[in-house]
């Protein structure tokens, strides 16, 4: 899977180009995303605006590309489309994670 | 009126996934709105890709599925000749708790969770050989347009 990173100074933002995160993308999802955190900011925030599905098995690789990150490192969401944020709220994994309306969000937050 | 969707695929993840995008034009076609075909389409994903991970079939074996949509509700009824569901009963799909430290957050076991949550009805069975998993969904989210 193919993603797409965009570094700011303080926020990384790294966006799945893809409609789906599912059994079948999950295990590329995360190494995918293994590769585009090892370096830079401490804060990444995983821009979801293009995906329409997410299945269990790519909301744990969600998680676990959250886990893999380390501590002291900080994985935000943004822009949940109708299906995935219903997936987050009913496994209640809208608590974890700080979900943001869109990926300009944070970035607005850092500079303004 | 009833209208009925029969299908058989090969167990395998790509095919499942094909069978959700057709399913959802299917039903959306229909008339059914998005946050019907949403629920809907998160439950088949698990149902099916239990079939796929956990069955223990061959990617040629099939896996058959019959859907209704009538209007006390859509109705699924998922076969396949793979390996029964342990104690042959279908999980109680607790979710698995997100307390604690994130190291030690759950990446999986929300499946069953999932199908419990979104359907009205749900029965397993074990026939000749076979798995028979019935969903049932309610029928509240028809779109307005098409009563």
């Amino acid at each position: 899977m193919k993603l797409e990173v965009t570094s700011h100074e303080k926020v990384r933002i790294i966006t799945v180009p893809e409609p789906r995160i599912d059994a079948v993308g999950a295990l590329r999802f995360k190494e995918a995303m293994r590769a585009a955190t090892t370096d830079g900011p401490d804060h990444v925030v995983l821009d979801l605006g293009q995906v329409r599905f997410v299945d269990s098995s790519g909301l744990g690789a969600i998680v676990a590309a959250m886990k893999q990150m380390g501590a002291g490192r900080r994985l935000d969401l943004a822009g949940l489309t109708p299906d995935v944020a219903k997936v987050f709220r009913l496994t209640r994994m809208d608590t974890v994670f700080v979900i943001h309306e869109d990926a300009e969000a944070p970035l607005r937050r850092a500079t303004g | 009126m009833a209208e009925a969707f029969h299908r058989r695929i090969a167990a395998d993840g790509m095919a499942v996934r094909a069978l959700l995008a057709e399913i959802r034009g299917w039903l959306s076609g229909r008339g059914l709105d998005d946050a019907a075909c949403g629920k809907i389409e998160i439950v088949l994903a698990e149902a099916l890709n239990n079939v796929v991970e956990h069955a223990s079939l061959d990617p040629k074996d099939e896996i058959a599925l019959d859907m209704t949509l009538a209007p006390d509700g859509v109705g699924v009824d998922l076969r396949d000749r793979g390996a029964p569901l342990p104690g042959l009963t279908p999980p109680r799909g607790d979710p698995p708790p997100l307390a604690g430290d994130r190291d030690t957050l759950p990446e999986g076991g929300f499946g069953w969770f999932l199908i419990r949550t979104l359907t009205c009805g749900l029965h397993y069975a074990r026939e000749g050989g076979e798995n028979h998993l019935s969903l049932r969904f309610a029928p509240e989210n028809k779109a307005e347009r098409n009563p």
